[in-house]
């Protein structure tokens, strides 16, 4: 795409790079605030539905679509307060640092094949890494806000993000032990082919490590049952009690964001990432496509098809994710902090780790492929991966002197 | 437009990530507020990340973010808002310390550069715009694991050198903060 | 002279961290707060790794350090965090026992 920009147009280098980036960056915005505007609806709806009665159902029609739009309109209309206390410089950035860290992850984030803004090397590691920055808008606005309530549910953010990172990253090594790359878009690709040869079906390590995953995932994007930082039972509205209108709605952005983030983090990892549960379409419409209108089925056009049906079946996954974890919410009551704690320490930290250990082993075991459905598809790329790590350090020197071994020759 | 046209991408972003690191840092350095101070600091760090990635470190780049960013300073925060009590946040300095101070850093600051222009091999330009190394990740790994691609030694020992050395200061640090019975001179200050 | 028209060298990388290290140093050298002059800490740290990961680079230079240099950077990452969680713990207990950060007041043996 910058080669076109700077060809057809003639504009220089920077410039068509400038371009390029811009609407990437303005894609990617796109996303995240209509899945924000989206699942603000989709949990008032969940949250009418499991209590028993309707959610919004006016503004829009029937299902009262239009209610979260509403809804930022008034609070674009809303007066900005900043309190006599707060320290007013932390106070007006704090939302927007919150905001920026969970944007910004979703740079590094896969949407199909080399669907990416930016191809990371440690991609799963740098996901995780941003994610982790989030927690600094909360602590900040928490800080500045010159508010008791405030302050305690910014300590409890501290202390809850930094302990459940932990967990959080023993989880995510797994599923890059076994893909054997750092990459997202070769974790995803490895991936494709029946369900079975999803990372969560690989070994029962994986399936266990899955649900811890999500566990430690819904703690570090602070929702119930872990939501302490607000816990609007005990500390009013906790971190935000003093914002309003705009800038209360960033963290809300944010927090939307980043529960679609750690979704689709888990589809990519756990789940398959773009790749269906049946291979239905690689198989069956592609080719049906390719005979009608007598295009090979590697020509761009097609590939585009299969990429945005892998781009749709991603964000279904994450947005699954998100529902479940609203379904959550709405269904269990709140933890005290110290069970909070414990669960992450006591619970999650062992469960982890014993999970890494096991599929660490699993690795080392030589025919470590007791599911006979993964060789119903062809996985040749984890069979290479495989082969590069058994025939130990010689091979994987010849493979990286070759230029090939980029990734996934490795650990 | 000539002007505009010989712009390297590269080189535009790094002068954007150098300026908001260096302006950060000193910002650091000249603001008396401890939160304050705290914020720069993790926008200096969050902007050297930036430069690592310009330079091809992604490993290392993420590593900054995640232990770094995410991790030591949350820390640090941590342990200002524990400790920020109003006469505490900001604590001047006199303005003779100020003076000394400045006069030696600016001193320092010259050398330094001086120094950094001062070899050739390090001005001069490099062969031709070349991507990062992609097996980067892969050989830091394998090289924290003892096996080197490229001839050198591996970093097995220092690796595990590091873990213990962890290990003992996770358990340092806790057995200092660990919550003891209040003393009796904090008692005195505040009845 | 257009400064942007050029390619990125390692002296670039050098004169960022000279600024950082003398940050610090300023960081260190005024500030009463202790945690302040842990920050001071940091950011030295910080100068040393930009110049670490500028030797490393395949990047910048064809004759680099190469993954020493990296390997470098992610060690001294590792030893500043662990370093952060002793200097904090010290802090905290000197806060405990003397209910002052301020590290001019820091000159009793007593505790």
């Amino acid at each position: 795409m910058v080669d076109f920009l700077c060809e057809t147009l003639g504009l220089p280098g920077w410039m068509a790079s400038t371009v390029v980036a811009l609407v990437q960056c303005g894609l990617l915005l796109g996303l995240v605030a209509t899945g924000a505007l989206v699942f603000i609806w989709g949990e008032r709806k969940v949250a009418g539905r499991i209590q028993d009665r309707l959610g919004p159902t006016r503004v829009g029609g029937a299902f009262g679509w239009l209610q979260s739009l509403a809804d930022g309109i008034k609070l674009l209309a809303k007066e900005d307060i900043t309190p006599k206390d707060a320290d007013w410089l932390l106070f007006k950035l704090a939302p927007y640092v919150g905001f920026t860290a969970s944007f910004c992850a979703w740079l590094a984030m896969p949407f199909a094949d080399g669907w990416v803004g930016e191809r990371v090397n440690a991609g799963v590691f740098f996901v995780i890494a941003i994610l982790g920055l989030e927690v600094f808008g909360v602590i900040l606005a928490g800080y500045a806000s010159g508010s008791k309530w405030s302050l305690f549910g910014a300590m409890r953010e501290a202390a809850q993000v930094v302990s459940y990172e932990v967990p959080l990253g023993l989880c995510v090594v797994v599923p890059v032990l076994i893909a054997g790359s750092m990459d997202l878009i070769t974790i995803g690709n490895q991936q494709a082919g029946w369900f079975t040869n999803w990372i969560i079906f690989h070994d029962p390590a994986a399936f266990a490590v899955f649900w811890v995953y999500f566990t430690c995932a819904v703690a570090s994007v602070n929702r119930a049952p872990f939501d302490l930082a607000e816990a609007e039972s005990e500390l009013v509205a906790g971190f935000h009690t003093e914002y309003s209108g705009l800038r209360w709605s960033f963290f809300f952005m944010a927090e939307y964001g980043s529960m679609l983030l750690v979704s689709a983090l888990a589809a990519i990892l756990f789940l398959g990432g773009w790749n269906g549960p049946i291979p239905i379409f690689r198989e069956f419409i592609l080719p049906g496509l390719a005979s009608i209108t007598g295009w090979p089925t590697d020509s761009g056009i097609l590939e585009y098809v299969g990429d945005l049906a892998g781009c749709a079946n991603l964000i279904a996954k994450a947005a699954t994710g998100v529902i479940l974890m609203m379904w959550v919410r709405w269904t269990l009551p709140r933890l005290r902090i110290d069970q909070v704690m414990a669960t992450c320490l006591k619970y999650c930290v062992p469960l982890a780790a014993v999970c890494f250990l096991f599929a660490t082993f699993f690795k080392l075991v030589p025919s470590a492929n007791p599911m006979p459905l993964n060789r119903l598809a062809p996985a040749a790329e984890r069979t290479a991966v495989r082969e590069g790590w058994n025939a130990g350090a010689e091979r994987v020197r010849d493979r990286v002197d070759a230029g090939m071994g980029t990734e996934g020759s490795g650990q | 437009m000539t002007v505009l046209g010989t712009i390297h991408v590269h080189t535009l972003f790094f002068f954007l990530f150098a300026m908001s690191t260096c302006g950060f840092a000193l910002a650091v350095a000249m603001t008396s507020n401890i939160v304050r101070m705290a914020f720069f600091l993790t926008l200096s760090l969050g902007s050297t990340a930036g430069l690592f990635f310009l330079a091809g470190a992604e490993f290392v780049g993420a590593m900054q973010f995640m232990i770094y960013v995410g991790g030591t300073l949350v820390l640090l925060i941590f342990g200002v808002m524990l400790t920020a009590q109003s006469r505490f946040i900001s604590m001047r300095t006199r303005a003779g310390e100020w003076v000394t101070t400045l006069l030696v850093a600016g001193a320092f600051l010259l050398i330094l550069l001086y120094v950094a222009w001062s070899v050739d091999a390090w001005t001069a330009a490099p062969p031709a715009h070349r991507a990062a190394d992609g097996s980067l990740t892969t050989q830091i790994g394998l090289a924290l694991s003892g096996v080197r691609l490229d001839g050198g030694t591996g970093y097995m020992l220092p690796f595990l050198v590091v873990s213990v050395h962890l290990l003992v200061v996770l358990l340092g640090a806790g057995y200092l903060a660990r919550t003891k019975r209040r003393n009796r001179c904090v008692s005195d200050v505040h009845g | 002279m257009n400064p942007l028209a050029y390619p990125v060298t390692v002296s670039h990388y050098l004169a960022v961290g000279a600024v950082l290290f003398v940050a610090g140093i300023i960081c260190m050298a005024v500030k009463r707060n202790a945690l302040g002059v842990l920050m001071g800490v940091e950011l030295v740290l910080n100068g040393a790794n930009v110049n670490f990961v500028a030797f490393g680079s395949r990047v910048l230079r064809d004759e680099s350090l190469g993954l020493d240099g990296h390997v470098f950077a992610l060690f001294v990452i590792v030893l500043a965090a662990a370093e952060a969680a002793v200097a904090l713990a010290i802090a905290l207990n000197y806060y405990n026992n003397h209910s002052t950060i301020d590290v001019d007041q820091a000159d009793e043996l007593k505790g």
